[in-house]
């Protein structure tokens, strides 16, 4: 019989109809829902009389929009309207809603995984692009534009063209300091930010088995930002050990037969992808973005690049466009970037562990004058998991804002943002042009690079701390 | 969804690698609750300065190319977030149109829903396009999708690459859920199987 990889078994099981020439209708097994990306869609079943099939596979969460201060009193007035939709919506129509109320709110793809709705073997879709995180847990899980979002409401159901297959394996083992992001954002500076459009990727390699699952989250979720359609990687022992205790999981009666069923998703062998990129752990080292796509990214001992190296043209412009926005000299060493914003937080790095490891690297320190840097945890859960652990106080005593749950500066829908030429460390996803705010300067780095800078004012090597991360 | 006509015009020559979403329609007006009326924010920081008046030095204010229902750009067009806001303002703005040597994967699949045609062609073909629309005052180019034909009033010629379901499905204006419908039997039945 043929190999077939986690992505075939999991395509091959929720086939509804398929024809010659046609896109295949697969049947989608979680539909997570936010503020931003429903209204229309919700409108739409309005317009057309219809309902939403499966109130009990879709659930929904506000935290694009929402302040990360004085949360239930939004000031403004769009946004304000933009949640209360989403709960009117939400009643209307029958969906469980995770609001500002409820302790479990957070960004839609920490909450997912953390109330035990991520699953093994599902697909999972959302109108938002990071959904690929949830492919850490061996799901085929990716983002949807809102008339997608309406057409899964009434029929549970998408029209997808099937998607190749891409193996990145990451062998050997990461040397201290170097964390998830390190990989992810290397992979993307290996590829490209288009280098994975058509496929839906599956990281393997002992670098990527030696991950926790939240540090695979962060691997899946800048699968976008590769251009992938998703990221996925094969249920393990992690897999089980995290899923087995979250509240939507453990009670289940079959929870055994589950986890055999997971586990038997892993792919067949390699020879079972379309194609394989292979890169080695050892050699990675913490990496910094200097650009303005999350391909644009280099080494803490590297320099920024000049635009005079680049033969094609279109690179060299592309490149002279990102230096000129992000106010950089060619050949600046890295280290001599001063930043004066620090964001920890959002989908990619928001969970307990991120906010730990940065914990370590600030304790006892304090965060250099005239900077500010904020935490946001990814969701209530987090927040409270960390204040039990008694990190909330390491940061304020060190000079961080410590705030409630949200997507905040990641994309600054709500009041956090930079103002024009303020340039962040941030351990979010996208330093696109104005992406943190009109004219802001994002480097994307993660959590201990950023809280590293937070005390130094600029770019410093993590691995030149003597700290104990454990396996961060 | 209307159905997608021959469109002929002279197209507007965008010279950016890897156009996100963000540009294209910038977070602070993803907060709407409508599907229209976002034409006027389409490439808000680069078509607007800060006092509020247009940046003559962008391409779209360009007299030659304000009427354009053609979008040129270069590789990766539409990458990052997945907010159909994107298309919504492309179309609203005007574009039936774009053509770029690749596109990000969920904004392709969103400007189908939307009535605009995204054409992958040749690094070859694009940098004629660019330097004809450019430097010829009375060029034009059009898309014929019924006859599978991109051609301009010059010499250039080129067969078009469309998926034909989905070529089908702008031709004909078909709303993809009651496409759908029409085997909810099978949803049914896939559903009774479900643990």
């Amino acid at each position: 019989m043929r190999p077939k990889t986690l992505f075939d078994k999991i395509w091959d099981k929720h086939i509804v109809h398929e024809e010659e020439g046609k896109p295949t209708l697969l049947y989608i097994d979680l539909h997570l829902v936010h503020e931003v990306t429903s209204p229309q869609a919700f409108e739409g079943l309005r317009v057309s009389g219809r309902k939403v099939r499966r109130t009990d596979k879709t659930f929904a969460t506000m935290d694009h929009n929402v302040p990360t201060i004085d949360r239930n009193n939004i000031k403004d007035p769009i946004s304000a309207q933009q949640i209360k939709t989403l709960e009117n919506n939400c009643k209307e129509f029958g969906v469980e809603l995770f609001d500002l109320s409820s302790p479990y709110q957070g960004i839609v793809h920490v909450i997912g995984p953390e109330q035990g709705l991520t699953r093994p073997g599902s697909t999972i879709v959302c109108g938002d692009s990071h959904t690929s995180t949830h492919g850490a847990f061996g799901a085929l899980a990716f983002g949807i534009g809102t008339s997608e979002v309406e057409h899964v409401m009434s029929t549970q159901c998408l029209w997808q063209n099937k998607p190749k297959t891409f193996e990145v394996r990451v062998d050997g083992k990461r040397p201290k300091g170097v964390t998830a992001k390190d990989i992810i954002l290397s992979i993307i500076g290996e590829i490209g930010t288009a280098g994975a459009t058509g496929y839906v990727i599956e990281y393997t390699g002992e670098a990527i088995r030696a991950l926790s699952m939240e540090q695979r989250m962060t691997i899946c979720n800048m699968s976008i930002e590769a251009g992938a359609r998703a990221g996925m990687i094969s249920p393990d022992e992690t897999t089980m050990e995290y899923l087995k205790d979250k509240p939507r999981i453990k009670s289940l009666d079959n929870l055994d037969s589950l986890m055999k069923e997971w586990r038997s998703l892993a792919s067949d062998n390699e020879s079972a992808f379309d194609k394989t990129l292979v890169l080695d752990a050892a050699k990675i080292a913490p990496q910094v973005s200097w650009g303005t796509s999350p391909g644009m990214v280099t080494g803490i001992n590297d320099r920024v690049p000049n635009p005079k190296d680049f033969k094609d043209p279109i690179k060299r412009k592309s490149v002279e466009d990102a230096l000129q926005y992000m106010g950089l000299e060619p050949d600046t060493l890295i280290q001599d970037i001063k930043i004066n914003t620090v964001f920890i937080g959002s989908c990619t790095n928001g969970r307990i562990e991120d906010l730990v490891a940065a914990s370590k690297v600030i304790e006892g320190s304090k965060v250099a004058s005239n900077i500010r840097a904020i935490v946001v945890p990814g969701s209530q859960v987090v927040k409270y998991q960390a204040e039990k652990l008694g990190i909330d106080k390491i940061f304020k005593e060190s000079g961080f804002e410590w705030r409630d749950s949200g997507c905040s500066m990641c994309l600054a829908m709500n009041p956090d943002k930079l103002s024009p030429g303020e340039r962040a460390a941030s351990t979010s996803n996208r330093n696109f042009e104005g992406r943190q705010g009109k004219g802001g300067r994002t480097h994307l780095v993660s959590p201990t690079m950023a809280a590293a800078a937070a005390i130094t004012g600029r770019f410093t090597d993590i691995r030149t701390y003597d700290i104990d991360l454990g396996e961060y | 969804m209307e159905k997608f006509l021959t469109v002929t015009s002279r197209p507007a020559p965008l010279d950016s690698s890897n156009v996100d979403t963000d540009q294209i329609i910038p977070k602070q007006f993803l907060k709407r609750i409508e599907r229209t009326g976002f034409g006027e924010f389409l490439f808000f920081d680069w078509r607007f300065n800060d006092d509020g008046s247009l940046n003559d030095k962008f391409i779209l204010n360009d007299e030659r190319f304000k009427d354009s229902e053609i979008l040129l750009s270069q590789e990766n067009f539409g990458c990052g977030s997945s907010r159909e806001h994107a298309p919504w303002a492309l179309r609203d703005y005007g574009f039936k149109v774009i053509i770029s040597t690749s596109f990000a994967d969920i904004l392709f699949n969103n400007c189908f829903k939307n009535c605009i045609l995204p054409i992958t062609v040749s690094e070859k073909d694009l940098n004629y396009l660019f330097k004809s629309t450019l430097e010829l005052e009375d060029y034009q180019l059009s898309v014929d999708l019924e006859n599978m034909l991109l051609k301009d009033n010059k010499n250039f010629s080129s067969e078009l690459t469309v998926d034909p379901y989905r070529r089908k499905c702008l031709l004909e204006g078909l709303d993809d859920i009651a496409l759908t419908l029409i085997h909810e039997e099978k949803v049914t039945a896939y559903e009774a199987n479900l643990p």
